[in-house]
């Protein structure tokens, strides 16, 4: 999807390059600043801003891990789509479709990753969002992990991953600033 | 997986077949107004304006998704198709943003007749995303029928609702305690339904007569005839109790405004609305941007500081170069 995502969020905004209001009153005395315009906070706060699904596969009921990584990519200025648990590889995908995220990163510790990450993929593909990339974390043992990434898995985090690397990763890999 | 970019005429043919990838990326390409945004908006405008606009405000914690998740599967029920246009706020400090409105509609996920979209609010003051109406349009030109737009927890005045939604329902819940007086006050004007939620609560039989008796207020003041008279329902969202009801109270509420006459004039007075917005924003655009303008903004700034012009008169010249 490269040259549609690309074009758009390369774009300067032009609020960015508002001139400071500077001047100064006659006596001395600074006017009081505006209040910022939603513009200006849109302008500031965020520039464009990468979506990340944040998703976990199957049945085991350990959510800490996902909800530490959805917090961590947000205090790092991703948007992310937090679904919750146990889900169905098919909402995962359909997630990803309709939220049109940049990246879909998937947490398991029931060990049916071997099964529920290629399906993921499989679907991703069926619904012509082959090129999202998909990561994975959690309880993955390193042989999996390699046939995983053969399999066409981004990337696989094992356990004591910092939250750091794991936002290192993503701004690499979303090339964003 | 594909070789490229599809153009925007392309993504928009796909759309009106109902292609979902299609619909992801046309929200995505309006809120990142990107190139193609204004082609993609002309193309899909002729498009739209038969979905019913539902939209679903009040404060944090009310119940305002799960309500919507159950609308929605009543809806589907009936065999209508539904979009959820569903915001959270960004942080004002990072730009970052936790959307978590699916987790409360997992039911309705996989659904290929309901499409569902977060979005955050980006620094958007007044409840919803600057993208909400675009993600509307889009959805509105997919062919879904009806389409919920959930805001963030709103206080008093995050009344932007109004400019997107036919159908404004407004959701509190009982354990608000004094947050019922601010409502009163505040964002009351603009429900078309009243829902207090979390029925199964102390204090919702409360809730639900002082919302009455300040409708009835309201009526007295402004004279009750060709006006909708806002029903006051009690739901339990949780368990779908009272969904129905609610449903079919943005139906009755959707039929008066055709009936009426309303439909066409309150969607009018909406875009009117819109537009201003648009040109005040352009024209604020252009004077940041364009090197003249900026000049002789910055020039006018320093003589209104000076007391040498007013601010009004400064905006009159400004006002007056932009139309050269």
């Amino acid at each position: 999807m490269g040259k549609l995502k690309g074009s758009r969020r390369d774009r300067p905004d032009p609020s960015a390059i508002a001139p400071r209001s500077d001047a100064r009153a006659p006596g001395g005395r600074s006017p009081p600043s505006p209040p910022l315009s939603a513009d200006a906070l849109r302008a500031s706060a965020t520039t464009r801003p990468r979506r990340i699904l944040v998703a976990k596969p199957g049945l085991d009921g350990h959510d800490r891990g996902a909800k530490v990584i959805a917090r961590a990519l947000s205090d790092a200025g991703f948007e992310v789509i937090y679904t919750g648990l146990r889900q169905t590889p098919e909402q995962i995908a359909a997630a990803a479709v309709q939220e049109d995220v940049d990246a879909v990163a998937l947490s398991i510790l029931s060990g049916a990753h071997m099964a529920l990450f290629p399906r993921v993929l499989e679907l991703l593909r069926e619904r012509d969002a082959g090129d999202i990339p998909v990561v994975g974390g959690g309880v993955i043992p390193e042989d999996d992990a390699r046939e995983l990434k053969r399999a066409g898995v981004r990337e696989i985090f094992g356990p004591g991953t910092s939250t750091q690397e794991i936002v290192a990763f993503f701004r690499k890999e979303l090339d964003a600033a | 997986m594909t070789s490229s970019a599809p153009s925007v005429a392309q993504l928009v043919s796909r759309l009106r077949e109902g292609d979902a990838r299609a619909a992801g990326r046309l929200i995505t390409l309006l809120e990142n107004d990107g190139g193609g945004a204004s082609e993609a908006l002309s193309l899909l405008h002729p498009l739209g304006g038969r979905a019913h606009v539902i939209g679903v405000t009040g404060a944090p914690g009310t119940g305002k998704s799960t309500l919507v998740d159950k609308l929605v599967a009543l809806a589907r029920t009936q065999g209508r198709t539904v979009g959820v246009v569903a915001v959270d706020p960004s942080s004002p400090f990072t730009g970052g943003a936790v959307l978590g409105d699916r987790i409360r509609m997992q039911r309705i996920a996989t659904d290929p007749g309901v499409f569902v979209r977060s979005l955050a609010t980006r620094g958007a003051l007044g409840g919803l995303s600057r993208a909400t109406g675009d993600a509307v349009a889009v959805l509105d030109a997919m062919g879904k029928d009806m389409i919920f737009v959930e805001t963030v927890g709103v206080g008093q005045d995050e009344v932007d609702v109004v400019k997107t939604a036919d159908t404004v329902v407004l959701v509190t819940a009982p354990s608000l305690g004094d947050e019922i007086q601010a409502f009163k006050s505040g964002i009351m004007e603009i429900g078309d339904v009243f829902v207090v939620n979390k029925a199964d609560l102390p204090g919702a039989d409360q809730a639900a007569v002082e919302i009455e008796s300040a409708l009835s207020l309201a009526e007295e003041a402004h004279g009750a005839s060709p006006r909708w008279r806002p029903p006051v329902l009690r739901t339990d969202a949780s368990r779908g109790e009272g969904a129905k009801e609610v449903l079919s109270a943005c139906g009755r509420h959707w039929a008066w405004l055709a009936e009426a006459g309303g439909l066409a004039q309150r969607r009018a007075s909406k875009r009117e609305a819109e537009i201003l917005d648009l040109a005040r924003e352009r024209v604020a655009q252009w004077a940041r941007s364009d090197p003249q303008a900026r000049t002789l903004l910055a020039a006018l700034a320093r003589e209104v500081a000076q007391r040498r012009i007013d601010a009004r008169n400064a905006a009159s010249v400004l006002l007056s170069r932009f139309r050269e």
